[in-house]
């Protein structure tokens, strides 16, 4: 059972101008999103670059304005609550960005910056603060010596394990992580998803796992959904996405991941082409005249995809 | 595979930065050679070196805090003693060259019809109007689908993809025999990464040009490569066919790269990394092996004196003996000896 569901999200951006700066147009950044979250699962949300990933997450902990749509966690309507201080939404969806370090204030030593969610969110005496503290660095593998140090004295890798160091501080249910790994090398990469894995085990976390790495997404995730100029255009469980896309545009991008089996580029190189062919030649049963993707169309009970006549037993 | 000219040597090259009253070598002692139409790739991590290399190759160091000694050899001549105005006449012309941030190459006050004839007024002697018909051969042999309009655009007006065609056009308009790209598809897209290494791939049959492609990613290397580099903290430690170095890995860091890769067949659970990390600059072992401190397991008396690169089959050179030693099972005491190795 999902203890959180995100029903027809949207989040559209006025687009000003003319004489007056009246609203002119609208940029359907998200565009009616739908998902749900089950406790200890990892869920990937791929696609290119400015196709809504990271305003999802956003909008989901709040950082951006739900223009509408609902979010229901544990039952209660969350949709816009952010503002809310203390409640329980708050405390229990948490979220880290490709540089963890920028949400935290660089004047700030590590200690006073891991007892603020701790201050905000448990009613504890000093002590208990500071073993909290120190129990938290102990899990992202990090020693005391950390507390007095400042952000930027910190390494890439250990700047992203501090900031789930933050993030797990008051022991969420989820955590919304934006392209946890993308700004590190592939070695302290490999430490830092090993870890979120970890932890997961242990606390029984969920991720939204937000990631234009098709490799790192397959590595870590048991659902995965394809975006598209806001909207989803297939969405399935890891095996459904790489052993059996069916949307062109998932097919495209599968294709394009590099491989490191040089033996076989050629033949790759030949389906990138087909592929390539194919998403030009039948564009209209992707796409509406616009351009718009299609509503999804359920295949399986998990595997959804965004095309015409995909209905199960459809046309 | 047909027997290939080199076109460029390098030998015993060092290139080192000026810090406070030091001067540290951020490339050493490296020895490669360049074939025609082959691709060669570079690939380490963040600052192991690989864009000081490209740097040096086409001579575009910061001067006053660089120096740079060795050899790069191109027709018989020292490019490395080479003058600015005698730099300028190869650069562009003779070697042309790629960087990541396609904007940031290209000027945004001027029009790309412009630029790219820029290029051909400073090195051929075609006149206007041979200059015009060849830049809109140039953008459509880089796939730009409307090659008038795109000549009379800005920079800003393109996406970054599109600007990374330009910058290849303006790359290859001399035809140049040696093209140095410096991480090109970084900043694109997956999508958009294909499509521009694939385009590279097909310029390269035309013009037999030998590439070196400087990449962080494997998995690029793969797609396009013939021969690889490794480099670590400045060095080369492992140079193979792209077939030999992605079946028979041998250096340590070589294996342990390859092995931090999410794999697509593979159900484990844990990616397997070596511990440590690549020193800063600052922070290198001025003596002795630099790769040491990540092998502390191997005996002291083991690391050659002056670890050089080995013969181990033909055309496979691994830097010296650890390799024979080492088993990523030393690491199996898990997570927590891993990350305070951090
Ligand atoms: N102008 C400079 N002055 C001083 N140090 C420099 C300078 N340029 C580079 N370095 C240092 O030299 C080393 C090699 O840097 P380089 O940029 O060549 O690495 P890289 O392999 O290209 O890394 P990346 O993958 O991050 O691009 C690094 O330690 C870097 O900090
Ligand atoms: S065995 Fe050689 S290459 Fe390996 S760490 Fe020792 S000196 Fe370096
Ligand atoms: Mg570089």
């Amino acid at each position: 059972m999902s203890f959180m569901q995100i029903k027809d999200l949207n989040v559209h951006y006025p687009i000003r101008g003319g004489f007056f700066n009246t609203v002119v147009d609208h940029v359907y950044a998200v565009d009616g999103v739908s998902m749900e979250f089950e406790k200890g699962k990892t869920y990937g949300l791929v696609g290119e670059s400015g196709s809504g990933k990271s305003t999802t997450g956003k909008a989901i902990i709040g950082l951006e304005k739900i223009t509408s749509g609902q979010i229901i966690y544990e039952g209660q309507n969350v949709t816009n609550q952010r503002r809310k201080r203390n409640s329980a939404y708050n405390r229990d969806i948490q979220m880290i960005f490709q540089d963890s370090t920028s949400a935290m204030n660089p004047r700030k030593r590590i200690q006073e910056i891991l007892a603020e969610p701790i201050r905000n969110f448990m009613k504890v005496s000093p002590q208990e603060e500071k073993r909290r503290i120190i129990e938290l660095l102990e899990i992202v593998g990090m020693s005391e010596e950390a507390l007095l140090k400042y952000p930027h004295e910190f390494s890439g890798g250990q700047k992203q394990r501090l900031g789930i160091a933050r993030a797990v501080a008051c022991n969420p249910k989820m955590i919304i992580a934006d392209e946890p790994v993308s700004a590190l090398d592939l070695s302290v990469q490999a430490q830092v998803l090993n870890f979120m894995k970890d932890i997961q085990n242990e606390f029984g976390l969920s991720y939204l796992f937000i990631s234009h790495d098709l490799g790192v997404v397959r590595h870590m995730c048991d659902h995965i959904s394809i975006m598209y100029k806001g909207r989803f255009v297939e969405s399935g469980t890891r095996e459904e996405i790489y052993a059996n896309p069916q949307h062109v545009y998932t097919n495209r991008l599968l294709s394009a991941i590099p491989n490191i089996e040089p033996e076989t580029r050629d033949e790759r190189k030949i389906k990138r082409r087909a592929v390539e062919a194919a998403y030009k030649a039948d564009s209209h049963k992707y796409f509406d005249e616009k351009g718009k993707v299609y509503p999804l169309k359920d295949l399986s009970q998990t595997h959804k995809v965004a095309m015409m006549g995909a209905e199960r037993g459809g046309m | 595979m047909k027997s290939k000219n080199d076109i460029l040597n390098i030998k015993n090259l060092h290139t080192s930065f000026r810090i406070k009253d030091h001067y540290y070598h951020a490339v050493e002692d490296i020895s490669l050679t360049l074939k025609e139409n082959e691709v060669l790739a570079i690939v380490g991590e963040s600052g192991c070196g690989k864009s000081t290399l490209a740097t040096s190759i086409v001579g575009l160091h910061p001067p006053g805090n660089t120096k740079v000694t060795g050899e790069i050899l191109y027709k018989g001549k020292n490019l490395v003693e080479f003058k600015e105005d005698e730099l300028n006449k190869i650069r562009g012309n003779d070697i042309g060259f790629i960087f990541q941030d396609p904007l940031a190459a290209l000027n945004p006050l001027m029009k790309i019809g412009e630029q790219i004839a820029e290029t051909l007024k400073y090195h051929t002697k075609l006149d206007e109007n041979k200059r015009k018909e060849r830049v809109l051969e140039l953008l459509d042999q880089v796939g730009i689908v409307n090659p008038a309009r795109v000549a009379n655009q800005f920079p800003h007006q393109l996406s970054g993809g599109m600007r990374q065609r330009v910058v290849i056009a303006i790359a290859i308009a001399c035809k140049p025999k040696i093209m140095v790209a410096d991480e090109p598809t970084t900043a694109l897209d997956v999508t958009i990464q294909a499509q521009i290494l694939d385009l590279l791939n097909d310029l390269q049959e035309e013009t037999d040009a030998g590439i070196v492609l400087i990449t962080h990613d494997l998995g690029v290397v793969a797609e396009v490569a013939d021969r690889v580099a490794v480099m670590y903290a400045g060095q080369i430690v492992e140079l193979a066919t792209v077939t030999e170095l992605f079946r028979n890995p041998l250096h340590p860091y070589t294996r342990s790269l390859l092995n931090s890769i999410p794999q697509a067949d593979s159900n484990n659970e844990r990616l397997e990394v070596i511990q440590g990390m690549v020193p800063t600059l600052t922070k290198m072992p001025r003596k002795g092996c630099r790769f040491a401190p990540r092998v502390p397991w191997i005996d002291e008396t083991k690391h050659e004196e002056n670890p050089a690169l080995h013969e181990i089959s033909k055309d496979h050179f691994v830097r010296c003996t650890c390799w024979k030693d080492f088993h990523f099972e030393h690491q199996e005491g898990g997570l927590q000896h891993e990350l305070h190795a951090n």
